[in-house]
């Protein structure tokens, strides 16, 4: 589990057996790469890699691959979320060449939300293949240097791969099973959907060790800071495959003021952090809060995830010069 | 969606898999007559069987690579992402799918089916290639038996 693939700043620190932070950036409404820059310099300090969201929800936001590419052009780390919902296999192909050209290192390979998740629920749902299948492919063209269709590649894009797992959904007992497939399939890393209840996910892992996994892969645990009752509420009856218990909204409700709740929201997070964080075979968190970069990073200060390692000296040709703009962010969080 | 007024039949996964077996067997020892008075013409024949007792039983979407018996007897193309190797992320506390909330989701399903086969319940846990959709609407069983459900021109080998 040692030997590099794609020398990326994520691989580095997860196979130097260090506990990984990653953190995800939502693309913005908006053709202004500033607004992606905005974004990223709350977090580029507090995590190893930054986690670019494609269309999320279902919602259409700046592309992925377009945001990781401003990302690389700034110095980040980013990671593509890459999903099939929108692509056929000769999209994805062509976008993963591009992707590695543009200098992405990392890509998450996942199914997608389904497109009546979102604002747009006329679009056709593409789905030619699945994150399984998405994987097989990329680490194929990776590895064998060959398009599916057996045409060689020049130069084969080298990333470091992974792809999604959701221990809080059922089926539970193929959970681990599923995520078995996946390590078949060439994931190196995985990165779990949200979790607000730590004994659901502690039973997973026991599965997951027993069945070795925990050696062949590195596990990022999602977590996320609950601004207020209402986003809880939101996102446990409209966002697809997040569980959250009664006892995590209760904790929030008796908070009383919307202040009071963003800090309960913020200490439950710091919590199942440091719960997760001593079980056996898990590598890392991926924190994550939609459009709430601020609360992200306070979150990970707050559970003593800082500094981080191998922080990367920023300055690429070409790069914007945002240097003064960090200083002053860190200031003011 | 198609109505499948023998579904009852999935309840008795183990049932089905046997039929399945039994099935297999029986069209490859058909196989020379098969080739004699031509695949396609056989196709023909078997295309509006297929669609009619599959669709019936498992709501068989004629996707010409039928995958049933590693999918614990459930179809997969009933899933509206279409997904060949498992549920998604999305699937609902009380299992049913993301997509349609009062379908159970197919892979659930799959999963507590494939749990009563002794025969081809394991192998829901192997990787299946994407789809050839070149071959949607063809006879799966003819394919399976010429090798063209298997030969579909991509490159999908063993990695290590």
């Amino acid at each position: 589990m040692n030997k590099l693939v794609a020398g990326s700043r994520l691989e580095r620190v997860l196979r130097s057996g260090r506990f990984a932070v990653t953190a995800e950036l939502n693309p913005p409404d908006s053709a202004d790469p500033e607004a992606v820059y905005e974004r990223a310099l709350v977090l580029s300090e507090v995590c190893d890699a930054i986690n670019v969201t494609d269309a999320a929800s279902a919602r259409v936001h700046m592309s992925s691959i377009a945001a990781c590419a401003l990302l690389v052009r700034a110095g980040y780390e980013p990671v593509l979320q890459l999903t099939c919902r929108d692509r056929n296999r000769i999209a994805l192909q062509g976008d993963l060449l591009g992707a590695a050209a543009l200098g992405i290192r990392n890509v998450l390979c996942l199914t997608g939300d389904d497109v009546s998740a979102g604002d747009q629920p006329q679009a056709k749902r593409v789905f030619d293949l699945d994150s399984i299948q998405l994987l097989y492919m990329a680490r194929q063209m990776r590895d064998k240097g060959v398009f599916l269709s057996g045409r060689r590649l020049e130069v084969s894009p080298k990333f470091f791969l992974g792809a999604a797992a959701n221990p809080f959904a059922p089926p539970w007992e193929w959970r681990p099973y599923r995520l078995a497939k996946k390590v078949a399939a060439g994931a190196e890393f995985i990165q779990t959907q949200l979790c607000y209840d730590v004994e659901r996910f502690r039973a997973f892992m026991q599965r997951v060790r027993d069945l070795g996994l925990h050696e062949r892969v590195y596990i990022l645990v999602g977590v996320g800071p609950l601004r207020s009752l209402k986003t809880a509420e939101y996102m446990r009856t409209r966002v697809p495959g997040v569980y959250i218990p009664d006892s995590v909204v209760d904790r929030l409700r008796r908070a009383g003021s919307p202040q009071r709740q963003r800090e309960e929201g913020k200490r439950i997070c710091v919590e199942i952090i440091q719960q997760v964080k001593e079980i056996p075979g898990v590598a890392g968190v991926h924190v994550m809060a939609y459009a709430q970069e601020e609360l992200v990073a306070e979150v990970i200060q707050e559970a003593g995830l800082l500094p981080r390692p191998l922080q990367p000296a920023r300055a690429h040709a070409g790069a914007p010069n945002l240097s003064n703009r960090r200083a002053g962010a860190y200031e003011a969080s | 969606m198609r109505r499948r007024w023998l579904s009852v039949l999935q309840r008795y996964p183990h049932l089905l898999e046997w039929g399945y077996r039994v099935t297999l067997a029986m069209f490859r020892g058909l196989r020379p007559l098969m080739a004699r008075l031509g695949y396609n013409r056989v196709a023909r024949l078997l295309v509006p069987v297929e669609r009619w007792s599959k669709g019936a039983i498992f709501g068989c979407q004629m996707c010409g690579q039928c995958t049933l018996h590693a999918t614990g007897m459930t179809c997969p193309m009933t899933c509206p992402k279409n997904l060949r190797n498992g549920p998604c992320g999305g699937v609902r506390p009380n299992g049913h799918c993301e997509v349609i909330p009062e379908m159970p989701c197919v892979w659930v399903q799959a999963y507590e089916r494939s749990q009563h086969m002794p025969i081809f319940g394991p192998e829901i846990r192997h990787i299946q290639p994407p789809l050839d959709h070149r071959l949607a609407g063809t006879s799966a069983w003819v394919n399976l038996i010429t090798g063209r459900a298997q030969d579909t021109g991509i490159v999908w080998g063993e990695h290590e």
